[in-house]
């Protein structure tokens, strides 16, 4: 890993700039991986400068944040982990790291200092923890509640461990959610969803425009809350697994494989090469589908229909060879906790027959699509999402690389195979126009360079075993980290065993949960009608984001 | 352009037949889970095995079904366990036709014969196939053979969801058959419901049923839709569409493929047989 050069970050540079800050009030551990570091701070008053120092002065990103309920646990009281990344400087490979800042919020009434008006990607995190365990994050600009919609009865949080998820909840008489208003003269309001005209997941839009230019976008998602993280809780790992799989149907195999990755960490499990291998087949697979099919959703939003029709026609190519490798056109069932479920050795050669031939059908849509102007101009200058808001908002995935952001889990944070000798190179593309038009070809790029990967990996499948064995209980406490490049970008799981060796806490960033709040930002430079095309550039998964 | 129609035109047509002619599963493909008539009793797996708690009796039980309605076509128990390596007592069928217009007939019995072997329990006999007839006669004499459904997603993962966009595409093409999804529920005959209905989306599921004129019907896609599946109920989750809205047809699968949605649709308009004539 190339290290040269000034400012990379590491555990040594984290540790000297926060312990000459902090002193006696820090204490260090390594965890959750072997590299990584936790840093535990006496007091929560001192965790804005922390974060500060982590993300101003050493070019780290919040990844993610997990609150739990630890007033019967290891912890006492409720307990908030702020997981970082090293984010920059880009264009070089950045040392596989997370530094974990944990605080204690105490127990009754339960609060942290808010890190949003810092770093805005911390705005929907701590909206949601405040909503599900009930911990305040004080200073927060936005008091609205997020995952808990209208008639939630307040003082009531489902992640709280004496909450009893089988709880039947009244709905109380609620005021109509307080969307952000634009007033002025000429200034309307559009309100879309949350059933939307096409084949949708739900969500609300509210639009303020004059005429037809957006002055504001508020989306208000998580209408598809299923409550999966409070259902996993108390599970066999086994059991967990399917919910994680379900998390998603589009980004089945990368959630599953961070589960369980996070899972064989916390069960000190090596899995062998040959397994590792072939789940980086099926995340390739999961890529190329989704790919090309959104590829061809980005036609709809144009109203393109060849071009629609002719995605639609290679997904299901692929969608097809899936069931036949897997037995489940998402690739469900396949992954399992230690390794695979089983080889795909024989089908080799009919899998890079498959990609080669839909990776020709991609080259020949892609042709047909950059040579009609009427197309292209649809796509020039719509949607921009800049890289400074790329960078603040921690977008991930296709939308990142489209802004000019060097961000790539498969890369960043290696998992399947991706950090064994003989794995093919994975190859990023960037843009940095952030416009729909950069999206679509960071997302064909991608697309093509799945189809060399699967060729590669089928080239030289390492010998071995398929899985190893599991403990039946995993080791109480411990903690599981991981980080998946989805077809959406980077998703990150965190994961504890609880007392039994059953699941404690689980929770799931997505990809997805990521960028969401960076598609209102891009709607701003486009007119309404355009607002489909926007949306399906950047192709978000809405139940992934609520769970 | 003319290069689009020559690539049309190489490319030939993709569309299925289906059901004209029938649909091929894989090899690999996961069906329903079937007891092996004549396997010894502890050869089934215990409930425990499923996550999704579609399997019930316990272990002196001399009876135990699956609820196809909760299954998640995982696989799970249909593989040897440690209690009996020498393989489970159920296979997976091959059938993915498995939509109902009774939820009663989602659930697979089986039971102990008097040598303690496995013995598939027949369905109760239906006296009359009185409801799903009902809901087909009135539909038939309604709207003709042709079908125009509103998508509601009420919470699904999605997976249903692309499956119900992969209709509309040259590979299954619904529109051949007379089906369409539409954009508004006021021009809609029914609704095609995903997901378990969560508590955000109540609300919205109920207003835009209402907004459905009249003989409507209400056709329930997937394990989430008709029980909840992995999502369960939770102060999250009604645990399936029929907590909520009268289900004339459940299509069980996690998610089902396109055919098996696709029959689903058809048994609602009554132009295939479903499980016990239909």
């Amino acid at each position: 890993m190339a290290c040269d050069g000034p400012s990379i970050v590491s555990s040594e540079v984290v540790l000297e700039r926060i312990g000459a800050t902090l002193a006696d009030r820090l204490a260090v551990s390594t965890g959750p991986r072997e590299a990584d570091l936790t840093l535990r701070l006496a007091r929560s008053d001192d965790l804005p400068e922390v974060a500060r120092v982590l993300c101003e002065d050493l070019g780290m990103g919040l990844a993610t944040l997990v609150a739990t309920d630890e007033r019967a646990g290891p912890g006492g009281g409720f307990q908030v982990r702020y997981v970082f990344e090293p984010t920059r400087p880009e264009g070089r490979a950045l040392p596989d790291l997370f530094v974990t800042v944990e605080v204690c919020a105490g127990a009754e009434a339960p609060s942290v200092p808010s890190l949003a008006p810092l770093l805005p990607c911390a705005d929907w995190h701590e909206r949601e923890m405040r909503d599900l365990l009930g911990i305040v994050p004080v200073g927060h600009p936005d008091p609205r509640p997020l995952v808990l919609h209208d008639g939630w009865p307040p003082g009531l949080h489902p992640l709280r461990k004496d909450f009893d998820p089988r709880t039947v909840v009244p709905r109380l008489t609620a005021p109509e959610f307080p969307h952000l208003r634009v007033e002025g003269e000429g200034v309307f309001e559009i309100p879309v969803g949350p059933i939307h005209a096409g084949i949708i997941e739900p969500g609300h839009f509210r639009f303020s425009s004059v005429g037809e230019t957006v002055l504001h976008l508020d989306a208000r998602l998580f209408y598809t809350h299923r409550g999966l993280e409070k259902r996993a809780e108390g599970l066999h790992p086994d059991d967990a697994l399917c919910v994680a799989e379900r998390l998603c149907g589009a980004c089945s195999v990368a959630h599953g494989l961070a589960f369980v990755e996070a899972l064989e960490q916390v069960a000190g499990v090596g899995v062998p090469p040959r397994a590792r291998w072939l789940r980086s087949v099926v995340l390739e697979l999961e890529r190329l589908y989704n790919h090309v099919g959104d590829i061809g959703n980005l036609c709809a939003g144009a109203a393109y229909h060849w071009g629609t029709s002719a995605g639609a026609r290679l997904k299901e190519r692929v969608q097809r060879e899936n069931e036949r490798l897997t037995g489940n056109r998402f690739l469900r069932g396949y992954v399992i906790a230690g390794g695979v479920h089983h080889d795909l050795a024989d089908e080799a050669s009919e899998i890079d027959a498959l990609v080669q031939s839909v990776g020709t059908g991609l080259a020949e849509l892609l042709a047909g699509l950059e040579r009609n102007p009427s197309f292209v101009d649809r796509l020039d200058g719509t949607g921009v999402l800049t890289t400074a808001a790329a960078r603040d908002l921690g977008v991930t995935g296709v939308a990142a690389r489209a802004s000019g952001v060097d961000r790539d889990a498969r890369r960043d944070h290696p998992h399947a195979a991706w950090h064994l000798a003989g794995a093919p190179p994975v190859h990023l593309t960037l843009k940095s126009a952030g416009d729909a038009h950069s999206r679509l070809k960071v997302r064909a790029d991608e697309a093509a360079d799945s189809v060399g990967l699967l060729r590669g990996l089928l080239a030289n499948l390492p010998p071995g075993p398929l899985r190893v064995a599991m403990p039946d209980e995993l080791p109480p406490w411990r903690v599981g980290l991981s980080s998946v490049e989805s077809p959406r970008g980077a998703s990150i799981h965190w994961l504890r065993a609880d007392a039994h060796g059953r699941i404690d806490r689980y929770h799931v960033r997505s990809a997805s949960y990521a960028n969401w709040p960076a598609v209102p930002l891009a709607a701003l430079s486009a007119i309404v009608p355009d607002f489909p095309l926007v949306n399906k550039s950047f192709e978000l998964c809405y139940a992934c984001t609520d769970r | 352009m003319l290069r689009v129609l020559l690539q049309g035109l190489r490319d030939g047509i993709v569309t299925s037949r289906y059901p004209a002619e029938p649909a091929q599963v894989p090899a690999r493909f996961r069906g329903a889970p079937q007891p092996e008539a004549g396997r010894p009793w502890a050869a089934l797996p215990l409930p425990s095995v499923c996550p999704s708690e579609a399997i019930s009796g316990g272990p002196n039980d001399t009876d135990r079904t699956i609820d196809l309605g909760k299954c998640l076509f995982c696989g799970r128990c249909a593989e040897p366990f440690p209690a009996h390596p020498a393989g489970s007592a159920l296979r997976l069928g091959r059938d993915f036709e498995l939509s109902v217009t009774r939820r009663e007939q989602l659930l697979v019995r089986m039971g102990a014969d008097s040598g303690g072997l496995v013995s598939a329990i027949d369905p109760p006999a239906m006296t009359s196939e009185a409801l799903g007839e009902q809901v087909t006669r009135r539909i038939g004499a309604t709207l003709g053979r042709s079908l125009a459904l509103r998508h509601l997603d009420a919470g699904s993962c999605n997976a249903c969801d692309w499956e119900l966009v992969a209709l509309l595409a040259p590979h299954y093409d619904a529109r051949r058959l007379g089906i369409d999804f539409v954009a508004s529920p006021r021009h809609a005959d029914g609704v095609i419901v995903t997901g378990p209905v969560t508590r955000n989306l109540e609300l919205a599921v109920r207003r835009t049923f209402e907004a459905v004129p009249e003989p409507r019907i209400v056709i329930a896609v997937g394990a989430c839709a008709c029980s909840g599946g992995i999502a369960g109920q939770s102060y999250a989750s009604a645990g399936g569409v029929d907590r909520v809205l009268p289900v004339d047809v459940w299509v069980p699968g996690c998610p089902p493929r396109p055919e098996a949605i696709l029959f689903g649709i058809l048994l609602a308009l009554g132009r295939v047989g479903g499980k016990g004539g239909g």
